[in-house]
């Protein structure tokens, strides 16, 4: 018998925890949103960044299985958005999601959003490094989702019920689909919010700046150790 | 399909400890060792079919891989203990709340290989 005595995802994680030190470093709040096809991210996406661009950097990563047009879609804000083509792939990886960071370089202190590819299964076993996941379920979709997909609602932070203006119109039960989420990730937090009439968006707005706020803490935590660490060395440095 | 991925980590751990063995060639590793948890997203046929597809012409070329599975345990925050969890949506069977942290049964891990 020869011992491995590793997580089959091993290798994932490894480049995820390095996408996550590069992230630390640089003070960038990523947030990785998994969804089912057509629950509206990149609709919510561009709105995001319309809404927050003239106060913060933003950059967005694309994750579909062909094309450019969500990357498109995204440049048209402003934005700078790297789209990943993932082939016959059903989910984003950390190595790519590494190289993505490379090419799109994006500037310290800033958001990162990453759309992952539509598919409530396969992106939750796969950690990219980011801070959050952000669940997207739209109220088009049954409210009992998190029952059938519960891996990705026990992975998530947040969970955005999208498409809220919609509700008048639909049977969907919102208290429902918020307790199916809540037994099988009973700390997730939840927004209602809709990219059509913007209610709801000063909540996941605040929420995001917040998350941007902590991280760029976190890097000037860093520099302000690293700064002491200099001055206790030159201290040092004088006194032989 | 994410089971393709996982088949292929495998192989890729496989044939790294198998390298740093010293051990190489097509079918020289008989069997495959895995802890795959109740609670994982991982599907065991999908990932038996995937694995067979992947190792062909590798060092693990016609293994066997044998998946033994963890069941699944959660901490309820209710009734402050562990209790059995068969699925990640399921209530405390002591309790019948919602209130379970799982703490076991989520694992995916190599845990070793046999040799031919």
């Amino acid at each position: 018998m020869v011992k491995i005595e590793q997580d089959i995802l091993a290798k994932n994680d490894g480049y995820a925890e390095r996408n996550r030190r590069t992230l630390a470093d640089k003070g960038i709040f990523a947030v990785n949103l998994v969804s089912s096809p057509g629950s509206g991210k990149t609709t919510l996406l561009c709105r995001t960044i319309e809404a927050l661009k003239a106060r913060l950097a933003i950059a967005v990563i694309e994750g579909d299985q062909q094309t450019e047009f969500d990357a498109e879609r995204i440049r048209a804000t402003g934005a700078p958005a790297l789209q990943i083509n993932t082939g016959k792939g059903c989910h984003l990886d950390a190595h790519m999601v590494g190289h993505a960071l490379e090419t799109l370089a994006p500037p310290d202190d800033s958001l990162l959003l990453i759309e992952n590819v539509g598919n409530l299964v396969c992106p939750a076993a796969f950690d990219l490094g980011e801070a959050h996941k952000v669940v997207i379920l739209s109220v088009t979709e049954g409210e009992d989702k998190p029952l059938k997909y519960p891996d990705m609602f026990r992975a998530a932070g947040l969970m955005l019920l999208s498409k809220c203006d919609l509700l008048p119109h639909l049977s969907f039960d919102t208290d429902r689909a918020i307790d199916f989420a809540r037994r099988v990730n009973p700390g997730l937090e939840v927004i209602q919010l809709s990219s059509t009439s913007g209610e709801g968006f000063d909540a996941w707005l605040a929420w995001l700046e917040q998350g941007v706020a902590g991280a760029r803490a976190g890097r000037r935590d860093q520099v302000e150790a690293l700064k002491k660490r200099i001055a206790e060395l030159e201290a040092q440095l004088a006194a032989k | 399909m994410h089971e393709m991925a996982l088949a292929e980590s495998i192989l890729g751990l496989v044939e790294e400890t198998a390298a740093a063995q010293g051990v190489s060639g097509v079918g020289r590793v008989r069997a495959v060792f895995l802890d795959v948890g109740e609670l994982s997203s991982v599907e065991p046929e999908a990932l038996l079919f995937c694995f067979d597809a992947v190792t062909r012409g590798s060092v693990a070329d016609g293994a066997r891989l044998e998946i033994q599975r963890i069941p699944g345990q959660g901490w309820c925050l209710n009734c402050s203990r562990t209790v059995p969890l068969a699925a990640l949506y399921d209530p405390c069977p002591e309790c019948g709340r919602h209130q379970v942290q799982p703490t076991a049964g989520q694992e995916m891990r190599v845990r070793e290989f046999e040799l031919a």
